[in-house]
């Protein structure tokens, strides 16, 4: 896919005015059609994920919100974790790939108790969201559901990475459309997705808005992260 | 979905927060399937105290099984005897799959669906929010 019709697909994008739906149209639809390739791409977890889990006390129980493939839901076998994600497609390969804990839930209607979990990650989910409004929601609908002092560890894709092969930086739209290339044997197929690229402090800030206390933050391979607590 | 995930799911819908009928869900027109996985009794041990032991009868009682224990015995994992009961957990929590059925909140109706052993949380328009 050209730049041009890119160009095109975001001017249509910039005309949903729901921004559910844009949501709906630009990141839940594509995932569901993409699953299976996208989950194969997606097994090596990242090293401040796996540290997060790996520093959790024995026997936790923690919700994975937005959990793909269900990369980090086997990383240690001492914690209890759910994961759901808003693409059953996705959910399926989590299922295929032997986990169990899983179920089809909305980041923003998450079907879980609010104050019992100790922990929670989101990485890679909340930069779909297609409003600063929604982003805030998301995180803080997350803390809701931790117990006080609970923490969550939230990833989101950073504006500023410079030298990966997109090469934003900052100064550029923050809200892109994204292309995934499908190729088979004599097919090629491209897929747009949604996703509001973080610039620096924009994370923290959020979550701040979102009522939680930071504990930790960072950038790693084109991401900002954030461990908050909730106060 | 395991069994153990019961235990943690509950109606979705924003006015059922906080409802003491949203949780546990009823379980109705369920399809169960025994899968092996392996024994970790120190987990299950570990995990215990953080379940919600009354929610745990409820829903076993909803699938037919009304033979767990009135109150949660406490366990000593040194003691050789408790080893049948840590089996016991670990058959019904982690070893129960629940493949199709139904989940519907007691407070507010709605019906949630198990299919091909995932539960299905998203709301229709008029009830998100
Ligand atoms: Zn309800």
């Amino acid at each position: 896919m050209d730049q041009i019709s890119i160009e095109t697909e975001k001017d249509r994008f910039e005309n949903v005015k729901d921004p559910a739906l844009k949501e709906e149209t630009y990141v839940h639809t594509v995932y569901n059609e993409i699953a299976s390739h996208f989950s194969q791409t997606r097994y090596k977890p990242w090293p401040i994920v796996e540290k997060f889990l790996n520093s959790r006390k024995n026997y936790s129980i923690g919700l994975d919100v937005g959990c793909g493939n269900g990369k980090y839901l086997g990383v240690n076998k001492n914690l209890m974790i759910l994961g759901s994600d808003r693409s059953d497609g996705l959910i399926r390969c989590a299922y295929k790939n032997g986990h169990r804990g899983l179920l089809v839930a909305d980041g923003l209607q998450l079907p879980h108790h609010n104050d019992r979990f100790d922990f929670a990650v989101s990485i890679a989910v909340i930069h779909h969201f297609s409003t600063e409004e929604r982003r805030i929601q998301a995180i803080k609908h997350i803390l809701s559901k931790l117990r006080p002092q609970g923490e969550a560890l939230i990833y989101c894709w950073a504006l500023e990475q410079e030298n990966s092969r997109r090469g934003w930086k900052e100064g550029m739209d923050q809200d892109q459309l994204v292309p995934w290339v499908m190729k088979s044997q004599n097919e090629q197929q491209t897929k747009l997705r949604y996703y509001h690229l973080y610039k620096k402090g924009e994370l923290i800030d959020n979550s701040v808005s979102a009522g939680g206390e930071i504990v930790e933050d960072g950038y790693e391979k084109d991401n900002w992260w954030v461990i908050v607590r909730k106060v | 979905m395991k069994f153990l995930t019961t235990n943690f799911v509950r109606c979705a819908i924003k006015s059922c927060d906080g409802a003491v009928n949203s949780f546990p869900l009823k379980y109705s027109e369920i399809e169960l399937v025994q899968e092996e996985q392996d024994f970790q009794p120190e987990f299950i041990l570990g995990i215990l105290p953080r379940l919600d032991w009354p929610a745990i009868l409820k829903v076993a009682a909803d699938l037919g099984n009304t033979s767990l224990p009135s109150q949660l015995p406490e366990i000593d994992i040194n003691d050789p005897s408790n080893e049948i009961l840590l089996k016991d957990l670990h058959t019904l929590l982690i070893e129960t799959q629940l493949v199709q059925g139904k989940m519907i909140c007691e407070n507010c109706n709605h019906v949630y669906h198990i299919k091909d052993s995932i539960p299905n949380f998203l709301l229709p328009p008029h009830l998100a929010n």
